[in-house]
């Protein structure tokens, strides 16, 4: 919002890199250099799907100092809300999309003696600009990779002849082969860093393993972005715009904002950064939220929302924007 | 006379033992022990058993796994470093002792790759000060009064709550460059 730095791209590839999982390599439409970026950022992608503008952030996987063009790679999701779907089924080379300046809430804490990175599935994208920023800084990184097969599994080969096997190690669950959590964190150095993205489930286990074999939190990382949950309809009174709105079972507050033509703050659109809080005046019903930004008394007070994945259950919201 | 109310002011929030740390490591300087003993006192003595104690002088009465006595802060230090290299994660850095040891042990910690806000510390014993002079980057230990003289470059250094990390030291600016001489009589600040 205020300034509007968004660049237009145009799809120069696309290319299946695994099983439903497809990458997209965007360029300027104007000829210009796109922005250095650093390892861990991501981008909003938005898309026009008929009359719907969809809006996603994805992780950035091309080198982050290649300006000629941004790459990112996305999962074919089956319950997808349309963005995947969109761009694995409509989207074609040559057409136009809309992308946000990269942002980073997920980079490397440059002062680690060694870093430690774990993927789960396409939770691998973040990574792939990390470990080319670290090549060049000579940071000591390694690399453990779950994937459900060979097949699905994305960039695993050309991961391991890049960085070679010892600090790529592959899991995959058909084969019975997992990341051995407790072996791997009980064994490394004072200063070491943890980065772990891929399935919440993952995350959370792999989080609560390191605390309690005394990790502190400033050395643990986590990203993951969160899809809007779908819900009930509801009302949203926005006081300052003077205006009442209706969001829809699969809409966000944000959507629902955007779509009457007015301009939210916003950033990750995943309930991650914070940039899209906004103070609840008033609240007939429950508010679900989804967010991972919130502090659980933040939550509990009732006075602040993350438009971008919480909702209500019940009637009707009242939000000072 | 002090400039106070700036940011990078060290704040020390206490030992508190963190009992899902696999390690504890200690470095304590005089009335340091004290804070290990409180801690002790509150949460029972089990800790100790995976606990590594550095102190300069008088070892606590207690029990540890390890215990050891430095003569001297830098030598101290010079063990904490290489405690630091061999340790793994999950070990806890505590320190508790006079700011200006705190600070310089942070400092090798700091090297050492360690986030400092991971580090607990507790401030016992003289409020006496580390200070830098910004002019000839002398520094001076155990500052009692602002203004001071720079036992360096001799100038009058008033003492400001500014703090650098990387140094282990307050800051010190010359409090009468206009007017050499001018200087107000030192005040007991730090006692």
């Amino acid at each position: 919002m205020s300034i509007n730095t968004d660049m237009a791209v145009q799809v120069a590839a696309i290319i299946q890199v695994a099983e439903k999982v497809k990458r997209f390599r965007l360029v300027r439409v104007d000829g210009l250099p796109l922005p250095v970026f650093s390892g861990g950022a991501h981008i909003v992608v938005s898309m026009l799907d008929g009359d719907l503008l969809r809006r996603n952030p994805y992780s950035l996987m091309s080198s982050p100092t290649d300006q000629t063009a941004y790459e990112i790679s996305v999962l074919q999701v089956e319950k997808s809300r349309g963005g995947s779907a969109f761009l694995h089924e409509k989207l074609n080379v040559g057409d136009k999309l809309t992308i946000s300046q990269p942002l980073n809430l997920f980079p490397c804490d440059v002062r680690g003696r060694k870093h430690i990175f774990m993927a789960g599935g396409i939770g691998i994208t973040p990574f792939m600009a990390m470990m080319d920023q670290m090549t060049r800084e000579s940071s000591n990184f390694e690399l453990h990779y779950a994937m459900r097969d060979r097949k699905h599994g994305a960039y695993w080969q050309e991961l391991q002849q890049r960085y070679a096997a010892h600090r790529v190690k592959i899991y995959f669950d058909v084969e019975k082969l997992f990341i051995p959590t407790d072996a791997i964190l009980a064994n490394q150095p004072l200063g070491t860093h943890l980065y772990v993205c891929g399935p919440s489930g993952m995350i959370d286990g792999v989080l609560n393993k390191a605390t309690a074999l005394g990790w502190p939190k400033q050395n643990l990382h986590s990203e993951r972005f969160l899809a809007p949950l779908p819900g009930d309809i509801f009302k949203a009174e926005l006081k300052r715009s003077k205006k009442t709105i209706t969001v829809g079972t699969h809409q966000s507050i944000l959507e629902a904002v955007e779509a009457a033509g007015i301009d939210a703050p916003y950033l990750c659109r995943g309930g991650a950064c914070g940039q899209c809080e906004t103070s609840v005046l008033g609240c007939e019903g429950i508010i679900e939220h989804n967010d991972i930004f919130l502090e659980p008394e933040d939550k509990a007070s009732g006075k602040t929302i993350m438009i971008c994945v919480s909702r209500v259950k019940g009637q009707a919201i009242t939000l000072d924007l | 006379m002090l400039v106070q109310g700036i940011k990078s002011r060290p704040v020390y929030t206490g030992l508190a033992i963190d009992l899902q740390a696999r390690r504890h490591l200690f470095a304590l300087e005089g009335e340091g022990i004290e804070a290990l003993l409180d801690q002790v006192k509150a949460v029972g003595a089990q800790f100790l058993e995976t606990s590594d104690i550095l102190c300069v002088g008088k070892l606590p009465d207690v029990k540890a796994e390890y215990m050891w006595s430095a003569p001297t802060i830098p030598v101290l230090l010079n063990r904490l470093n290489v405690n630091l290299i061999n340790a793994k994660m999950g070990t806890r850095l505590y320190l508790s002792g006079t700011e200006g040891f705190i600070g310089q042990a942070m400092k090798i910690a700091l090297d050492q790759n360690i986030d400092f806000n991971s580090i607990r510390t507790e401030h016992r014993g003289s409020t006496a000060r580390r200070v830098q002079c910004v002019h000839c980057k002398g520094i001076t230990d155990d500052v009692k009064t602002s203004p001071f003289t720079c036992a360096h470059c001799g100038l009058n250094l008033l003492v400001r709550d500014h703090y650098s990390r990387r140094l282990a030291a307050f800051q010190g600016v010359c409090i009468d460059a206009e007017q050499p001489g001018t200087a107000p009589a030192p005040v007991v600040m730090f006692p």
